[in-house]
């Protein structure tokens, strides 16, 4: 067994993971820091987002705003402490990711230029163009490459957390050019693996977003906290489920129906006119999406070879300012739905974007297993709770990232020792595990593709837009037959080199168990919130839930158990948009 | 929901190569259903999940940003996941990993080689009296000062551009497209002042002179970076750096 040893390994080389190496390189550069990471940084997913990132930076702006904003829009389920936090140090990141080079939009005097986004009263998200992930990913990668003591494992896939003496001293590792599993030692462990959309069919998510650090936490007894909270962005193209930025009603983007009529102002965020925050075109997702649905219930939505869809129209902007603002959203709405927004209207529905739940950290981003923390969207801080408001995750990554690397540089000075042979001796088993179950396994007729589409059916089944006790029901039973099934599992590739085959069927293995966490937690809550929506339980039963989720992992089906919410100025009030 | 139904079959060809086995590389055709709205990348996934899980390749955000998924489509090194069936129906369509590059398997090739250039072009911000605090706020940079570099930083590293090059095909010496117009990007970037460190590595024999301006890198690149007018542009700098440093000494370097 291969073993390399570690100050501080980081799993993940996106935005958070990135945002951590660098302040780990500069802050602590005596420190040894490995980045494990399945793909080349910059694949990782924040490479997709488009819209921007808040802060609080314009002298009409406050962070009590901010704040407010990001309460609300969680529902109550957001917890306070954090959100302060958040909001505090956000414009001190995003100033430094304009000092590495991001390239911010400007206004014509050079300073940044804001944008308005859902769920916030007034303009205060920074965006590049409408590629906003893309260029501060590029920005934190050249930027991250400058630090001698980060060592690169790019397209390492880390399979199991190696923990002794109930802490956490590393990860098992597969190479994926050589098949070779090493143990990747660290006096700390950060996880910033990003979040699980492909447990859904229909996701912007790419294919690498499949809940890895989820899974690797909740496996170690850490729990996954509200994880029936799940976003839809209201704007997907139909088929592909390719993003449309939320940047596009920010910039004056309606939604129309079949009869051209704007139906938000049927379903309170209305009316329509004069054009305001926080109302129709941008009120908060979990609303947006919802109105979907009722809309299409109602039989006004349009439909497409690819299920029902709305009209996002732009051509009142103008071919000036879409060329300007949102040129990525005109060529992927050319290429891929062979429209062009500057002419017709794009058709549009709810596509599975985002999971606000995952691993249960506190403000510094520390599990309950010492030595591990986790952060972005992997992790469940509490930052978004019941739902987020877009352009808060980008600002997320960075300000939780960041403190991340603080909280593990200061564990792994203060644990220097690591119980090095038997965390070999961890791996060695564990090699031996996914070879005799995978690699050299007799038998077994399931296809992985097999499995995760009906994974994928069943969750979009039971834990979509709208959920019932009896659809949850049936769910969790349906997804503890696949389990069952997934013991029958087969590969066709049992080469060791690069293959993605593996991969994907340990994946599988962590999408199964997440998927059942998230199922189970939703079934419990019996109360409507956020993005969470019982047609049995409709409304917001604070008495009860106005807690957390905690989904514990067991032989059987997950233990739920709750956490308060922290409450610190603002008492939970009823949610208002349109007014 | 609903899918458009098939309407006939398209075939791939696909080389196929595995270290393990010891093979001579091949190609595999594969008989996939053919769909309007479906791009190559889609029917690779096809044969993977239904025909044949060993077919090995890269891909992720399938909407043309991460990079994963060149390939040589019919000789050309595209996006897979921008090029679309219906553009080569009825004809078979041939898929090869991206030239230039050594293969680790099947459509999959090695990268090392331009992540260790990437990173010697120092593709980061240089100041020379090191960041400004973050309580002084942002450096003023006006929308024509961005204008200047912004279309050089929109690479995503996808490789179509050395798998174009014919100057990269035969001297793997050369910085190649995307490592110069990412120099570029740094140097013409007003934040910045690090051009006279990156010139040791941009304007060496392996940096922008080898670069025969025959022009493919711009041709295929799927973002429009135009590496050839980053290569063109340092190419006169470099240049002009150099008379000012033997013909005109007193003027001095930049």
């Amino acid at each position: 067994m291969e073993s390399h040893e570690y100050d501080v390994v980081i799993v993940g080389g996106g935005g958070a993971g990135l945002r951590a190496a660098i302040e780990l390189g500069e802050s602590f550069p005596k420190l040894r820091i490995a980045v494990v990471s399945k793909v080349y940084p910059m694949r990782s997913h924040t490479v997709a987002a488009e819209g921007g990132a808040a802060a609080v930076i314009k002298s009409n702006d406050s962070l009590e705003n901010h704040c407010h904003d990001t309460v609300s829009g969680s529902d109550w389920l957001g917890d306070q402490d954090v959100i302060e936090t958040f909001v505090k140090e956000a414009p001190d990141e995003l100033i430094r990711m304009e000092h590495w080079g991001c390239p911010w939009s400007r206004e014509p005097n050079g300073q940044v230029a804001v944008r308005p986004f859902g769920g916030m009263v007034i303009e205060r998200t920074w965006f590049a163009a409408d590629k906003t992930g893309f260029h501060m990913l590029h920005t934190l990668y050249q930027t991250a490459l400058k630090f001698q003591s980060l060592k690169w494992y790019d397209e390492w896939f880390v399979t199991k957390l190696l923990v002794d003496n109930g802490r956490c001293q590393g990860v098992a590792a597969i190479e994926l050019l050589t098949g070779q599993l090493h143990a990747i030692l660290g006096k700390a462990v950060i996880l910033c693996t990003g979040g699980a959309g492909r447990l859904f069919p229909f996701t912007t998510n790419g294919a690498i977003k499949t809940g890895d650090g989820m899974f690797l936490a909740y496996q170690a007894g850490v729990a996954l906290k509200d994880m029936e909270f799940v976003q839809y962005h209201p704007t997907g193209l139909p088929g592909s489920g390719i993003l449309i930025t939320e940047a596009a009603r920010g910039e004056g983007g309606i939604l129309t129906n079949k009869d051209g009529y704007r139906y938000l102002q049927d379903y309170g965020l209305g009316p329509p006119e004069p054009f305001r925050k926080r109302a129709m075109e941008l009120g908060p997702r979990d609303r947006l999406s919802q109105a979907f649905v009722q809309e299409e219930a109602k039989g006004r939505t349009i439909s497409t070879p690819f299920g029902s869809a709305v009209y996002l129209d732009l051509r009142h902007l103008g071919e000036a300012t879409i060329n300007k603002k949102l040129p990525f959203v005109r060529e992927l709405s050319k290429n891929y739905a062979g429209i062009d927004p500057v002419y017709k209207p794009i058709p549009v529905r709810p596509v599975i974007h985002y999971v606000m739940g995952g691993v249960d950290t506190d403000v510094e981003g520390a599990t309950v297993v010492p030595g591990l923390y986790a952060a972005g969207e992997c992790a469940c801080i509490s930052l978004n709770g019941a739902n987020r408001l877009g352009s808060n995750s980008l600002t997320e990554l960075l300000v939780f990232g960041r403190r991340a690397a603080h909280a593990a540089a200061q564990f792994a000075a203060e644990n220097p020792a690591l119980a090095s042979e038997k965390l070999k001796a961890q791996a060695s088993d564990e090699q031996e595990r996914i070879a005799s179950q995978f690699i050299r396994k007799q038998g077994g007729n399931e296809r992985v593709a097999t499995l995760r589409l009906e994974l994928n059916r069943l969750m979009e089944a039971g834990a979509g837009i709208y959920r019932s006790g009896d659809g949850l029901q049936k769910a969790c039973s349906g997804i503890a037959a696949l389990k069952d099934r997934f013991r029958n599992v087969a590969l066709d590739d049992r080469s060791l080199s690069y293959n993605t085959e593996l991969i994907s069927v340990l994946e599988l293995e962590f999408l199964l168990d997440i998927g059942q966490s998230l199922l189970h937690s939703a079934l419990c809550r019996t109360e409507s919130r956020g993005s969470h929506q019982r047609t049995d339980h409709t409304a917001r039963d604070d008495q009860k839930f106005l807690k957390h989720s905690m989904a514990y992992r067991t032989d059987a089906e997950p233990r739920i158990e709750y956490k308060d919410v922290v409450i610190t100025r603002w008492p939970p009030k009823e949610r208002v948009y349109g007014k | 929901m609903a899918n458009n139904a098939p309407n006939g079959t398209i075939r791939l060809e696909i080389f196929r190569y595995s270290p393990d086995k010891g093979e001579e590389p091949k190609f595999q055709t594969y008989e996939v259903p053919f769909r309007e709205e479906w791009v190559v990348l889609d029917a690779i996934n096809y044969i993977k999940d239904e025909l044949d899980g060993t077919l090995t390749y890269r891909w992720s955000c399938r909407m043309g940003v991460c990079g994963s998924c060149g390939m040589m489509i019919n000789g050309i090194p595209k996006l897979s996941c921008a090029a679309f069936l219906r553009e080569y129906y009825p004809k078979p369509i041939r898929v090869e990993p991206l030239a230039n590059f050594p293969v680790t398997r099947d459509l999959v090739i090695q990268l090392d080689d331009f992540i260790g250039k990437l990173k010697s072009i120092q593709p980061w911000i240089v100041r020379k009296d090191g960041e400004k605090p973050v309580s002084e706020g942002v450096y003023l940079q006006s929308p024509a000062e961005h204008a200047r570099f912004k279309d050089f930083s929109m690479c995503i590293n996808c490789m179509l551009c050395y798998s174009a090059c014919p100057v990269y095909g035969l001297e793997k010496e050369f910085l190649g497209p995307a490592a110069i117009a990412l120099a570029q990007r740094y140097n013409m970037d007003s934040r910045d002042q690090g051009r006279s460190q990156r010139q040791e590595v941009v304007a060496s024999h392996e940096g922008i002179w080898q670069c025969t301006f025959i022009g493919e890198c711009s041709a295929v690149c799927p973002k429009h970076v135009d590496p050839a007018a980053a290569i063109q542009q340092a190419k006169l700098s470099s240049t002009i750096d150099w008379f000012q440093e033997v013909l005109w000494p007193w003027g001095g370097k930049k």
